[in-house]
């Protein structure tokens, strides 16, 4: 079975605007988190979504997902943990629960504060997973990418750009594997793999590139979020 | 959610629109193959008067489409379910008008964003399920549909006298018009005029493919449709006023940019009916629906279409749209975007 999961436990700290969550911000009619559910809720080949959302956040979801009319949809809401891959792990658990365990099990990982994804570009990480153990999305990176020495005060590499790229979300993986080489980590190695990705790569796993997007952005800052109201405020011509 | 539309601004210029759509009020359509009509490389070769572009640009071009219902809030429509869909906003009909003509009809990819964006939201009465059509086939529903309502309108205008009917054309228009009218009137003689040997080749369904450069001495008909357009207009029209049998019924289908000149003492002297057909709607939808079912009529559509690559980003857009000034028929492409 194929899964999608809405990775939304985020508290917004970074936005800084009130005590809001960013992915609860508005972006034209609706919340940032519902644009994002709404493109995969049209992923025929998604068996079900799970949003993880920090546990504060949880029945505020719920009720968004049901004031917008999803209900109809297979959605579960599931508390987030502390960091990203918790938040991840906790999902499949209760993927898991819900579905029984498989080795053909996918999840496509996405963050909720991305919500100009492409279908096709679900479509296309959902293929790449049953091809590979995970895929990452990515896009080529369009400035030069310089690495620092340990000081953070001079350059020590410049690294070649055509092989450089920027990282995007989906995310997407077989589930078995991602638990297995997750729990097989001690907590110092899991503290610092920030990224579902990374922990294939670092256990030694094939990551499949998937081209993603630059229209796909991540609404972390008050910029990106006004860049995406620019985006979507152009006006219908026949109105 | 937000939709993707890739909207044409200028000559060969096209840039991604966003827009927000709802999933609880219309049906939701993912395009799944389109084909590219003459009236959208007009646009997007900037062939159209400066006062036009300025009135119509910027929208999404495309009008001709099958895709995959994947939202419907009004339970007309299953998931997954293939459709045709129909780029005409129905006007006021109330006074029995066709609804392409009724005033206030408009149109998907003529001041309206037509078809090329990612998701595409209609009422449910502009989609037409097209059950299992080859989807390459599928995709120039909307221009057979065309040539099922000038077919449609003949059948309700002409005399009763069809032995033989005439179509002055060559083109994918002419194409599609005999083989409507093959499957309407099975017994009819039809006969094909057009300029291009090659492309008369391809009419191989009906009774005679002639250049008219070769029409026999004292050669008539009794109805004609003309399916030439832009300059040629005038000589098609002339031919067929010319040759057409007295109180013929002449179907006008090409599109012309200048006024065209007509023979308007032959025309009052035979009596004449001469009928001007735009565009289609639902019921001229679900004809060429019926039709297509066949197999026998999907191969011959099939026979007229250059299948290109599949559209994945802008640049491929441009692709086909360079590549369709190359093809003698109609050009269809998967949308991948």
């Amino acid at each position: 079975m194929i899964f999608g999961a809405i990775l939304a436990g985020g508290t917004g700290t970074r936005m800084d605007l009130e005590n809001l969550p960013k992915q609860f911000l508005p972006l034209g009619e609706k919340p940032i988190l519902i644009h994002t559910l709404e493109k995969f809720c049209l992923c025929t080949q998604l068996d079900a979504i799970y949003v993880g959302a920090h546990g504060d956040w949880v029945n505020h979801t719920q009720d968004l997902i049901e004031n917008h009319g999803l209900s109809g949809y297979d959605i579960h809401v599931v508390a987030g943990g502390d960091s990203r891959n918790q938040t991840i792990i906790n999902i499949l658990e209760a993927i898991e629960a819900d579905h029984g365990a498989s080795d053909e099990h996918i999840v496509v990982t996405h963050d909720s504060v991305r919500p100009f994804v492409k279908l096709s570009i679900i479509e296309a990480n959902i293929a790449a997973a049953k091809a590979h153990p995970a895929c990452d999305t990515v896009i080529p990176a369009t400035d030069t990418i310089v690495r620092s020495d340990e000081t953070g005060e001079f350059i020590s590499e410049i690294p070649t750009r055509d092989r450089m790229y920027q990282g995007q979300t989906p995310q997407s993986f077989k589930i078995s594997l991602f638990k297995q080489i997750y729990s097989d980590m001690d907590e110092q190695t899991r503290s610092v793999l920030t990224d579902a990705c990374k922990v294939f790569v670092e256990a030694g796993y094939p990551v499949h590139l998937v081209a993603g997007d630059v229209t796909n952005i991540k609404l972390t800052t008050i910029m990106d979020y006004k860049i995406a109201q620019a985006m979507i405020e152009s006006r219908v011509i026949d109105q | 959610m937000i939709n993707n539309v890739y909207q044409l601004v200028g000559t060969k210029t096209l840039v991604v629109k966003f827009e927000d759509i709802s999933l609880t009020q219309q049906v939701v359509v993912r395009p799944d193959f389109m084909a590219i009509c003459h009236a959208d490389q007009r646009y997007y070769l900037g062939m159209r008067s400066p006062d036009v572009l300025r009135k119509k640009l910027p929208m999404a071009p495309v009008h001709e489409a099958c895709g995959t219902v994947v939202a419907d809030p009004t339970g007309t429509f299953n998931i997954g379910d293939r459709v045709v869909m129909i780029p005409n906003v129905s006007g006021d009909v109330s006074s029995g008008l066709f609804e392409n003509y009724a005033p206030g009809s408009a149109f998907l990819s003529s001041g309206h964003d037509g078809f090329m964006r990612e998701f595409v939201s209609l009422p449910p009465d502009r989609v037409v399920g097209c059950g299992d059509i080859d989807p390459v086939v599928a995709a120039i529903t909307e221009f057979v549909s065309v040539a099922a309502h000038a077919v449609c309108r003949f059948e309700s205008l002409a005399h009763s006298n069809r032995n033989r009917i005439a179509i002055i054309g060559d083109g994918s228009m002419a194409y599609v018009v005999a083989c409507m009218l093959r499957e309407t009137f099975p017994s009819t003689e039809i006969v094909v005029l057009g300029h291009n040997p090659l492309k008369l080749a391809l009419f191989t369904f009906v009774d005679k493919a002639l250049l008219s450069s070769d029409i026999p001495e004292g050669f008539s008909f009794d109805h004609g449709f003309e399916c030439v357009g832009s300059e040629g207009s005038a000589s098609a029209i002339e031919t067929l006023i010319e040759r057409i049998n007295p109180q013929g019924c002449i179907m006008l289908l090409g599109v012309s940019e200048q006024p065209v000149p007509v023979n308007t003492r032959m025309v009052l002297e035979k009596g004449l009916t001469m009928v001007g057909c735009s565009r289609s709607g639902r019921a001229d939808f679900e004809r060429a629906v019926e039709l297509m079912s066949r197999k026998i009529v999907q191969r011959r559509l099939r026979e007229i279409i250059f299948l290109d690559d599949a559209v994945h980003s802008v640049s491929d857009i441009k692709r086909v749209f360079a590549n369709d000034l190359l093809t003698p028929f109609k050009t269809v492409f998967e949308w991948r975007i």
